[in-house]
């Protein structure tokens, strides 16, 4: 039942996030907030990233065997290089889960 | 064109895009089915919320045992990035009744932003470009609806996938996203603080590090951006 609150949540609060300058047809950012708000996408991305590569267990795991890191490295590398989304993902996805199997880390 | 035309163009338009959500969207479907969630609540998540990341995060979290006010904050900040998309909308959807408002608000994503804005830039006077937001919308829509389907029927058949490490898929993700958006030095700048400060913040409960990455984000970039700005014009004055 409580996820079912939760979904219902995130839905109010998407939704009005989406729907705030349709609802009102002359709502306009002050110039500071719209300048603040450009860089809240990629602080919030990289702060999930960030700790995510690097301490995928909670703990610090700068080592080899953490392919996490060297995965997310690797994704980060054809981000920038090709800057496509789909790329990315398949690329960072693929050698994530050939290192972990190579790592033997895989329950196959 | 016609407002057919203009519907079906919004469908073809959004396809490559559909491309890149169809895996996001089946790895979600997935991981949910191994957070806990039941298919009900991973179709209604994604029927109800319909915001590819948010999603993403909000199962990590139950995954994480984090309480439903920190989901919902997180949800906020990691969708506040909407606010521009409506904002940059309003001056073309301005005109219209509630009843294309609010489904089009409902239906506004990353993906469905991007071709739309680029639709509306194209000045050939058409009156029914509100029908390619419809038709492009609504392809997402159901392309997400499908894929998530796709991943609660993987996650059945593969019980043990939770240690697989699936949770990359969204590292990845996010890497796709954010990294082409780091185009100026003051996003590359407010990039490098807001990890540093994830760090240093993650011992923080309830994943509250994410307000103070945030703020810290916000405050590099901007004024990195003004000291830009006004190197600009000392140097125009010259």
């Amino acid at each position: 039942m409580s996820t079912w609150l939760l979904i219902f949540g995130m839905l109010a609060i998407t939704f009005v996030i989406r729907y705030s300058f349709f609802a009102w047809p002359d709502l306009r950012f002050p110039r500071a907030i719209e300048q603040g708000l450009h860089y809240v996408p990629v602080a919030v991305l990289t702060a999930i990233v960030v700790p995510g590569m690097l301490m995928p267990e909670g703990a610090w795991a700068l080592h080899w065997d953490n392919a996490y890191l060297l995965a997310g490295l690797l994704a980060i590398v054809i981000a920038a290089l090709t800057r496509n989304l789909l790329a990315t993902i398949a690329g960072g996805l693929l050698s994530f889960f050939l290192l972990r199997w190579a790592l033997g880390q895989l329950p196959i | 064109m016609s407002r057919s035309q203009e519907f079906a163009h919004g469908c073809r338009d959004i396809l490559p895009l559909i491309l890149g959500a169809i895996p996001f969207g089946v790895i979600f479907g997935t991981l949910a089915v191994a957070a806990g969630l039941s298919g009900w609540q991973t179709m209604g998540m994604s029927s109800l919320v319909f915001a590819g990341s948010a999603q993403f995060i909000a199962v990590t979290l139950i995954t994480g045992g984090v309480g439903a006010a920190v989901v919902l904050l997180t949800t906020f900040v990691v969708n506040l990035r909407h606010a521009l998309y409506s904002a940059a909308l309003q001056p073309f959807v301005r005109h219209l009744p509630g009843r294309w408002r609010v489904p089009l608000a409902f239906w506004l994503t990353d993906e469905a932003f991007a071709v739309v804005q680029n639709r509306y830039a194209r000045d050939d006077g058409s009156p029914y470009k509100h029908w390619f937001f419809l038709g492009a919308a609504l392809t997402m829509y159901i392309s997400w609806q499908l894929a998530t389907l796709a991943g609660v029927a993987f996650g059945r058949a593969v019980p043990d996938l939770a240690s697989w490490g699936l949770d990359f898929a969204m590292i990845a993700t996010f890497i796709g996203i954010a990294v082409p958006m780091m185009r100026t030095r003051p996003q590359v700048a407010s990039a490098l603080v807001a990890g540093a400060v994830a760090l240093l913040t993650w011992d923080l409960p309830y994943k509250l590090g994410l307000l103070a990455v945030a703020m810290a984000g916000i405050v590099v970039g901007v004024w990195l951006e003004r000291r830009a700005e006004a190197a600009a014009r000392l140097e125009g004055a010259l």
